[in-house]
């Protein structure tokens, strides 16, 4: 079923010299060098091509179980193929022209620079490495936590300079005391008068993540005409006793604490010392609550999940542009080079901008180098298959999967419906027709 | 579809040797038939999927057997996991192997109900003597012994990190209110108490599996592996609830659901041997230590309990394992399946580390670690012994990625609340599957 070899078929038709003379022998020995040609393709091509098409009208079971169309009924019914041929309708419409574009933009721009071949050599490098690989290489780059992967890696630079992580990122209220979560901030549930201590327990914190220079927590006693407390890790092994500072358990030096009035507007804020404990100062009389703002508990930012359904295919067509610019780039730039100079020298002298001549003279002339770049991307495209069952995990290869993935998973991958397999092949079959077709009818008008 | 020829000419080509194989050893063994026990001779020829380090120590364990009877020869041939393609391909052909070890528990009921395996009734007193009534039930099919379980792996095994644990106070839960506990405490310590390697969908059947094992008990657990009770039963909406309670609360698990949903299994083990680790605990089977691939030593940097009884289930064990079958008849093939049935068989491979056997005749100091001790024992002390279920349900509903099982599984990770809608999608998706298997 492979789309790239069939294309050699029109080269092998138009081989035989049907025009230098008459004669069974001459016949005869143009036939005898035909047959190795036609017999590789009728083995390898049309029997498995034929095959197929008997195929796909069979059930599961085998060709005792004739199905008729039920086959491509399934195909287009069932949600996993048809998220398969929509997918494969986006790559369509997203990766040629991308590519084209991109590799049209780096062909003409490194025509100006003098360390071109360096540049296209590494654009192209990626042409060189095969897709299963780079599968694998950028699905470890898209992980989404950002200390193992290096896309997110990167937005976790620019997104922590806008929004700083809190001094703990990770910490649960220990009950029964607190109300909130680390999302909304923490207050103790117990309103606070001048002389009460504020016991402020939090949970979930790695011993790694407890601020250095943490000392034993105290309790303070209390003092009159203030109001006094202690922020501390509430955890000692085996879990401890809930509320209560225990031998063991650390404070939580540098966490802030806000003293709020009963309009809940912050009045003061305490930072814990080392032993966690907190002291307002002195306050005017009256009811307050005592918490930690949201600010504190912020985390870092999480990262996209690339690699989770609904990323997936953008970070899979990323990934195959990122293969495939440098082809387009490289074919391009050899159109590129081939092309008078005196028609861009007329242009300019003309008074043209660059603009212009790109857009008017360079383009135009490039635009039957450009169709077959966007061609061949187009069948590429169609028959993409490797990067997408290495870079998409198990769990969103639902999500990820086109045509030629839905082909293998139904016949080989665990289902084993070689019919429905069969029908899938056919439809992409008929895809790649008329691309083909037109591939074919250039390779004409050129020759 | 050029493959699939390819296959066969391959297939053909191995058939052929075989078949003269074969024939070589019905015509020794049927004259040397009468000959006294002790004198038998004859050849066998074996299949088998062990290959490498694995067919080594297999033929250990026949040069044990040639102790005793040094007259069978037996040709074991390594064939790899394609197994049940080439075994299936030679008994169509008409010259099976004499003898054949295979994985896959759904392929061999096949051969049963192909009338391909002679029952191997003779050696049932030996099985008796050396192995519990779950064991011999594992290779009873049509109320026949047909199989001996030779090879078996612990799928019932909890990892967890030595260190977190250490900082949580907690060790080893034996029961399911305790190990919920021991995740509770373990988060409050500051550690994601479960890492779940939910990209790949079999660690969550796993893990559903040991669960309805033990809820659900060993009778329910066939009848839902057979498809004879729907996935909408009650039974499997306990189990299920049950599974919430691990996977359920994104805060429990290490990168919160949608970590989990996107860690595959060898990074969900590392999780947990690294230090510090991202997960403390960590639910598959005794393969989990070849899995990592960050540097971490047993006993010091983690260690394993049995998974924990639920509702007073005695011990249990998910185990996944090699069957022992024969195609033959013939006092030399009788002789070599008792064999294997014994302690010292299994002993020869067991001291070579790599193996895990129901033996309970065999003594646990043969094992050559103390992890592969305890884990190894618990499977031939399990009194629930019950095998992989997703391995004997059909391959499209128990064994494809991102679909049937596997992929709803997936699905209830992302979405645990939504039990019913699950429930009824396994159905469907089941009745399905169960029909084309047909």
């Amino acid at each position: 079923m492979s789309a790239g070899s069939v294309t050699a078929e029109p080269s092998v038709a138009a081989a035989p010299p049907g025009d230098t003379g008459p004669g069974l022998r001459r016949y005869g020995t143009g036939a005898l060098f035909l047959l190795p040609a036609f017999v590789l393709l009728g083995v390898w091509i049309v029997y498995p091509a034929v095959y197929t098409i008997v195929r796909s009208f069979y059930g599961r079971s085998g060709f005792g179980d004739f199905v008729g169309i039920d086959n491509y009924k399934t195909l287009f019914t069932t949600s996993t193929l048809t998220t398969a041929i929509k997918n494969n309708l986006i790559w369509v419409a997203v990766v040629p022209a991308f590519a084209t574009a991109i590799g049209l933009i780096f062909a003409v721009l490194t025509e100006r620079v003098s360390w071109s071949v360096a540049f296209k050599t590494v654009v192209f490098l990626p042409m060189a490495i095969s897709a299963f690989a780079t599968g694998v290489t950028w699905r470890i780059m898209y992980v989404q936590d950002p200390n193992l992967g290096a896309v997110n890696a990167v937005g976790r630079v620019v997104a922590d300079a806008v929004n700083p992580p809190g001094v703990l990122t990770d910490a649960l209220p220990s009950s029964p005391g607190l109300t909130g979560t680390a999302q909304t901030g923490m207050v103790l549930k117990t309103p606070l008068h001048l002389g009460s201590v504020a016991p402020i327990g939090l949970t979930g914190i790695a011993p790694d993540q407890v601020p250095s220079g943490a000392k034993q927590a105290v309790l303070p006693p209390s003092r009159p005409g203030r109001i006094v407390g202690v922020v501390w890790r509430d955890f000692k092994p085996g879990g401890g006793v809930p509320g209560k500072v225990e031998p063991g358990e650390l404070g939580l030096p540098g966490v802030t604490v806000q003293l709020r009035n009963s309009e809940n507007k912050v009045v003061k804020t305490a930072a814990a010392a080392a032993d966690g404990t907190i002291d307002f100062g002195a306050i005017a009389p009256g009811t307050y609550t005592a918490g930690i703002s949201a600010a504190t508990f912020a985390r870092p930012w999480p990262g996209f999940a690339w690699l989770g359904t609904k990323l997936i295919t953008p970070a899979l067509l990323i990934a195959y542009i990122w293969i495939w610019c440098g082809f387009s780039m490289v074919v391009i730039a050899a159109g590129l080079s081939a092309m008078p100079r005196d028609v861009l020298e007329a242009a300019r002298t003309d008074g043209a901008t660059e603009w212009q001549v790109f857009r008017r003279v360079t383009v135009p002339l490039l635009a039957p180098v450009l169709s077959v770049v966007f061609i061949t991307m187009i069948i590429n495209v169609l028959k993409v298959f490797d990067l997408v069952i290495t870079l998409a995990p198990g769990s969103s290869q639902n999500a990820a999967s086109v045509i030629a993935l839905a082909m293998w998973r139904t016949s080989f991958g665990g289902i084993n419906d070689f019919g429905v397999g069969s029908a899938i092949a056919v439809f992409l079959f008929l895809l790649v027709i008329p691309v083909l077709a037109l591939n074919v009818r250039r390779f004409r008008r050129e020759v | 579809m050029r493959s699939r020829s390819a296959l066969k000419a391959a297939v053909v080509l191995t058939a052929i040797p075989l078949a003269v194989l074969a024939a070589t050893s019905i015509g020794s063994s049927a004259t040397k038939a009468r000959q006294a026990q002790s004198a038998v001779s004859g050849s066998i020829t074996f299949d088998g999927i062990w290959t490498g380090q694995e067919a080594k120590s297999f033929q250990q364990v026949i040069d044990a057997f040639n102790k005793v009877y040094p007259k069978v020869k037996v040709s074991y041939k390594p064939v790899g996991d394609n197994l049940p393609t080439v075994v299936s391909t030679a008994v169509a052909g008409g010259h099976p192997p004499d003898m054949a070890d295979i994985a896959q528990p759904g392929f061999v009921k096949q051969l049963v109900d192909k009338g391909a395996l002679k029952p191997i009734t003779y050696a049932r007193s030996t099985f008796v003597a050396n192995f519990s009534p779950a064991w011999i039930a594992l290779g009873t099919i049509n109320k026949k012994l047909y199989g001996l379980v030779f090879k078996a792996s612990n799928k019932s095994t909890v990892w967890y990190n030595v260190k977190a644990f250490k900082d949580a106070g907690v060790s080893g839960p034996k029961t399911w209110p305790q190990f919920l506990h021991t995740a509770t405490t373990i988060k409050a310590s500051g550690v994601p108490p479960y890492s779940i390697g939910g990209a790949d969908g079999w660690t969550l059947t796993d893990l559903f599996e040991n669960i309805y094992l033990r809820q659900a008990g060993p009778a329910k657990y066939a009848a839902l592996t057979a498809h004879k009770i729907k996935w909408t039963d009650t039974s499997v909406t306990q189990a299920l609830h049950a599974m919430a309670l691990v996977v359920g609360v994104s805060g429990n698990m290490a990168g919160g659901t949608s970590g989990a949903v996107q860690t595959d299994f060898p990074t969900s083990v590392n999780n947990v041997f690294q230090n510090p680790p991202k997960g403390a605990i960590v639910l598959e089977g005794d393969f989990v230590p070849g899995v990592a691939t960050v540097k971490a030593k047993a006993g010091t940097d983690y260690n394993e309990f049995p998974f924990p009884s639920i509702g007073g289930s005695p011990a249990s064990a998910l185990i996944g394992g090699d069957t022992i079958v024969a195609f033959k008849d013939t006092p030399a093939i009788e002789a070599f399946v008792k064999f294997l049935g014994t302690a010292s068989a299994a002993q020869t491979w067991a001291s070579r580390g790599g193996f895990a056997t129901g033996n309970k005749r065999m003594p646990a100091s043969v094992y050559p670690d103390a992890t592969t001790r305890k884990t190894a024992s618990a499977i031939a002390a399990a009194k629930y012994v019950a095998f992989d279920m997703s391995d004997q349900q059909p391959a499209s509903f128990g064994a494809t990625v991102g679909q049937g099982e596997w992929g709803l599984f997936q699905d209830f990770l992302r979405n645990p609340s939504n039990v019913t809608g699950i429930q009824k999608k396994l159905e469907s998706s089941a009745t399905a599957a169960y029909k084309k298997g047909k």
